[in-house]
């Protein structure tokens, strides 16, 4: 019986009733790893030793007679964006090509409270830039249900080794769709908590006033463990809620009857693929049919949620990664002069699209261009967030496709940044606002390829949408399909 | 076009990163289509309308002045590119 | 033509609280290299700042105490720029909207009673300390950086640039150190570089309205140092001025060695800051009623406390003036009257010899080995007559060298002032027998020669004769 095609409750239930131990279960991911990581190519660094190790820990505490907490034994991966002290952590970039933290993220002490089987760190767009994991400096992640396409992005190499069975969980980070976006390519669910609900100490920063860590998962169940172990207030992130946090496994019950669903119709318009716009709306007559009431929506920012995120989001990449500059850490090339030596160090170890951002944020920034871009791009936020906040005067959620088109061919993006950004339509604007987000899978296309429905929530409200979630997972199967790959599943 | 060279060359400096000749022109025709897109944000009236720096609103979060334990100093070091003494070392600084 | 100097201060004033400004990192100075460091002062990849509490109580205090009003709704922000010594490459410190702003404090300078304005106060981070290979930084090869600094909290105080002269420079900077000293915020230790000033400087004819061209001086880290680099700066811009000249705008430095300002040929493209809001920390919003907690805690500031002085004790202005410009005088000089010595007296003993003896030690008054308390009963011996002032400065070097009480030394010594009539006379007649030049001068009408025949009869006595009497009967025996 294969382990590694199940969701981690399954699992969880497993080794509590003793079916099975946590070292089977460890060995029979590693074997899908070798199985099939040579094509997904979903990890940067594996930790399969440590892994087995750890497997070995949560068996002997098993045989004691000892109470198994929600993690324990279960093995997964974390996005290399997010510190783990004493093991690599290289943001996919050649300037930390050699970085190993001195500490841990606070998500990272608190999943090891669990004592989880760690099986290594997922590969991701260079500094979490990019929708499709091709920018990551060391190799690009492929699409375990077409090889040939993308896994989405940034956290690419999470989603595809949930949807691969290379991992049964795993942490990925989103700034602009980074965690849904990839859970839609790859038929997987991923949460994005609001704005502060997680702790970000740990998480190598991005857009600080955007980024967060979430959730990349076989079931909306699961999002729903992994959230409680992971949420709350920490004071080494002066900006994580202090709210309390509610145990969002109360959230996984069938009812939507009476939820209220706005659909914004700035959200189902231009560039979007027939294939998407179908088996939303087919997901959404499923929430109709099931009691939800329907309600058309305006959203009318989203037009220029682009254009600002697009300057806040490197604006603040651009002074967050000045201090990759060979002096105390990370990778250095030399120089006749120190100037010299940060300017070679920067030039030859980030990628282009890492430098691309970085120079518009200090474009944004620069004196004479500061009112015009940046500026108005806060100014531009404040008005994305009142729409939401207007409509969720009327509404419970909101949905919407995850991206406007399902995965597509590696390199088909390649050379035209702009039309990149122009995907993420779906995705930046909750980051602007800062609400919590969800991507569940809703279908497939022509071709085979995942589609996800994009379930928006209020501010902390991230039980509503699981509760939606795992409604419509319910009543579907798409959670339970496996890609076919390396001929064993 | 909105970005000229003297643009790029002023920003390749404040971002500390040297462009090669050859690639000056796909960065200023990347940089100027990205950014003439992004001049769709003049449409919007934003008179009155505040920024927004943080993405939910927080005030006052503040830390007790206590004493945490330093790192070890080796692991402080462990990842420096060049030490010497137990400093971190650069090369010679030119003052600008 | 005449010019006149305007000139403005940046002062950074580093503050004593126990933990750095974004970390829980120890403050402490000289500590080992690297030794007070974490991710978060390291700026390692996804480490995250948190305010430190009192960082914000002491900026507030610190605006409170120099009349400032206090922003209720401030931020941080990122200073971008490149340095080694500052592991971001970003300084966090406050650009629109700092803790405080229109402040301002009055200084004294020959009896000229000035106000100087506040532009603001604002709270940032310092940097880390750049050890150079070589003897200056442009002979060295390699430098080596030691990150214990980093993140140590200062305050950066701008003045407006009401300032007119270096003695006026001096006077604002040190009663900015006595109100930081006051408030306790900072330990103000010049030589630790807890106190630091950029200097502009800029000339324009006198009753001109417009500022002429400035130039910066930085990190004058003492008072001689910010009145020599400011006097040769005025004299550098007169020449050039009167040559004919332009004053260009530029950050010159300030060799103390060699007592001159140097240009450091700045780039100017260089210092595109790009300040950008500090994400990662939420702003700061302080109640009315925090602000009113903050001012009933502040205590007695040093021009109350010199009127305090003129009022309650008589003292003259100046000496007031002296007396309350550091905290630690001032509570020095309150003990010593509380054992209930003469408070002129006191004043007196702390501006002359006291202060003598510990310029010459390098000591703080805080440090002083001679105690208020000794000092006081020491004052009370004079004011009884037990000693006089003269043998009192033999009783105060003893009392800087052991501790000994007063009384003890005078006892031990026999320093106890002769005051016995009989005794005194006796000694008197033998000078007068001995010394018959002077007498004979004396009364050929060259009164001074009596002083020659006092300093003998105190010689005989090793100076315990009361001079008051040896003086009556001198005269009284040769009239």
């Amino acid at each position: 019986m294969a382990l590694f095609d199940k969701p981690a409750h399954v699992l969880h239930d497993m080794l509590a009733k003793k079916e099975i131990s946590a070292t089977e279960l460890t060995k029979d991911v590693l074997g899908r790893i070798d199985a099939v990581e040579g094509d997904v190519q979903a990890y940067i660094t594996r930790t399969p030793d440590e892994a087995l190790a750890q497997a070995k820990a949560v068996d002997e505490k098993l045989a004691k007679g000892e109470s198994v907490s929600f993690l324990e034994g279960i093995p997964g991966a974390i996005k290399d964006n997010i510190c783990t002290k004493g093991v690599r952590t290289t943001c996919a970039s050649k300037i930390l090509d050699n970085f190993v933290p001195p500490y841990d993220a606070t998500v990272m002490t608190k999943v090891n409270e669990q004592h989880p089987v760690l099986l290594g760190k997922t590969n991701l767009d260079e500094f979490a830039m990019g929708g499709s994991t091709e920018n990551s400096a060391f190799h690009p992640t492929h699409n375990p249900w077409n090889l040939d396409c993308v896994p989405g992005g940034s956290s690419g190499g999470s989603a595809a080794a949930v949807a691969a069975g290379t991992a049964i969980w795993a942490l990925g980070s989103d700034t602009g769709g980074s965690i849904r976006q990839p859970a839609s390519f790859c038929g997987v669910v991923g949460l994005k908590p609001t704005y502060g609900r997680v702790s970000r100490y740990g998480l190598v920063a991005y857009g600080s006033s955007l980024d967060q860590i979430g959730p990349l998962t076989r079931d909306v169940t699961d999002a729903a463990h992994i959230l409680n172990i992971i949420s709350g207030h920490d004071d080494m992130d002066s900006t994580s809620s202090a709210a309390e946090v509610p145990d969002f496994t109360q959230a996984l019950r069938q009812d939507v009857k009476g939820l209220k669903i706005g659909l914004p119709k700035e959200y189902f318009t231009e560039g979007m693929d027939p294939d998407v716009e179908k088996a939303v709306r087919a997901a959404i007559e499923q929430f109709r049919a099931m009691g939800a009431e329907i309600v058309d929506i305006s959203l009318p920012h989203t037009k220029y949620a682009i254009s600002a995120y697009y300057i806040i989001a490197p604006a603040e990449a651009a002074t967050n990664l000045e201090r990759y500059d060979g002096v105390s850490y990370g990778e250095r090339v030399d120089g006749e002069d120190l100037v010299q030596m940060m300017t070679n160090t920067r030039t030859e170890l980030f990628g282009e699209e890492v430098k691309r951002r970085i120079m518009i944020g200090n474009y944004a920034l620069s004196a004479g261009y500061y009112d015009a871009y940046y500026l108005k791009a806060l100014k531009v936020r404040t008005l994305v967030q009142k729409d939401y906040f207007d409509a969720f005067e009327n509404v419970d959620v909101i949905m919407a496709p995850t991206a406007p088109t399902p995965a597509y061919e590696i390199g088909a993006m390649a050379g035209d940044p702009l039309q990149m950004y122009l995907q993420d339509v779906c995705t930046v604007p909750l980051n602007l606002a800062g609400l919590p987000g969800l991507s569940v899978p809703c279908g497939k296309s022509s071709k085979g390829m995942p589609i996800g429905l994009q379930i928006i929530g209020k501010p902390l409200d991230e039980a509503t949408i699981l509760r939606a979630a795992y409604t419509y997972e319910q009543s579907q199967s798409y959670h339970m399909e496996m890609p076919e790959l390396g001929g064993k599943h | 076009m909105k970005v000229t060279k003297d643009d790029l060359e002023n920003v390749a400096v404040l971002s500390r990163l040297s462009i090669p000749a050859d690639q000056q022109e796909t960065y200023i025709q990347q940089m100027d289509s990205i950014l003439t897109y992004m001049d769709n944000l003049a449409e919007v009236d934003t008179a009155d309308v505040k920024p927004t720096t943080y993405a939910l609103p927080m005030q006052n979060v503040f830390r007790e002045d206590v004493v945490k334990p330093s790192l070890d100093r080796d692991l402080a070091l462990s990842n420096a590119p060049l030490k010497e003494d137990n400093y971190f070392k650069v090369p010679k600084v030119l003052e600008d | 033509m005449k010019y006149e100097a305007v000139i403005g201060l940046e002062i950074h004033c580093e503050l004593k609280t126990k933990t750095k400004i974004f970390c829980g990192c120890a403050t402490g100075f000289g500590a080992d290299q690297n030794t007070h460091v974490c991710p978060v002062c390291l700026g390692l990849p996804g480490s995250m700042p948190s305010v430190n509490k009192s960082v914000v109580e002491f900026a507030i205090k610190a605006g409170l105490a120099t009349n400032c009003e206090i922003n209720q709704y401030s931020k941080f922000d990122r200073k971008n720029y490149y340095y080694p010594d500052l592991p971001k490459n970003w300084q966090t410190s406050q650009y629109d909207l700092p803790i405080c702003k229109n402040g301002w404090v009055d200084i004294d300078v020959d009896g000229e009673k000035r106000r100087i304005r506040l532009t603001r106060i604002h709270m940032e981070e310092d940097a880390g300390k750049l050890v150079h290979s070589g003897t200056t930084i442009k002979d060295s090869a390699t430098s080596n950086v030691d990150y214990n600094r980093t993140g140590v909290p200062l305050l950066e105080i701008v003045s407006e640039p009401d300032l007119r002269s270096s003695d006026e420079a001096r006077a604002y900077m040190e009663k900015i150190k006595a109100i930081m000293e006051y408030i306790d915020v900072s330990n103000c230790r010049m030589e630790e570089g807890n106190l630091r000033a950029d200097v502009n400087v800029s000339l324009r004819p006198v009753g001109s309205e417009q500022l002429g061209t400035r130039t910066e001086m930085k990190n004058i880290n003492s008072f001689k140092g910010l009145v020599d680099a400011i006097d040769y700066e005025i004299e550098r811009q007169t020449e050039v001025l009167e040559d004919g000249g332009h004053v260009i705008q530029e950050t010159r430095t300030w060799d103390p060695a060699r007592g001159i300002t140097l240009s450091m040929r700045s780039k100017e493209n260089a210092h595109d800051y790009r300040y950008m809001p500090e994400p990662d920390l939420p702003p700061i919003v302080t109640s009315d009623e925090t602000i009113e907690k903050y001012r009933k805690e502040l205590p007695e500031l040093p021009d109350a406390r010199r009127a305090r002085l003129e009022k309650d004790y008589g003292l003259s202005s100046y000496d007031a003036g002296i007396i309350t410009s550091s905290r630690a005088e001032a509570e020095y000089f309150d003990a010593v009257v509380a054992t209930g010595a003469d408070a002129k007296l006191a004043a007196n003993w702390i501006m002359g010899d006291l202060a003598k003896n510990l310029n010459e030690a390098e000591l703080d008054i805080s440090k002083s080995p001679v105690e208020a308390e000794r000092l006081g009963k020491m004052i009370q011996l004079i004011s009884k007559g037990t000693i006089s002032s003269k043998i009192a400065k033999k009783v105060f070097a003893e009392m800087w060298a052991c501790p000994d009480d007063p009384e003890k030394i005078v006892k031990d010594k026999g320093l106890v002032q002769i005051t016995d009539v009989s005794a005194i006379e006796g000694v008197v007649d033998e000078v007068i027998a001995n010394n018959p030049k002077a007498v004979e001068e004396y009364k050929g009408g060259k009164k001074k020669a009596i002083g020659a025949l006092v300093g003998q009869v105190m010689k005989a006595t090793k100076g315990k004769a009361n001079p008051q009497m040896v003086n009556q009967l001198l005269a009284k025996k040769l009239q």
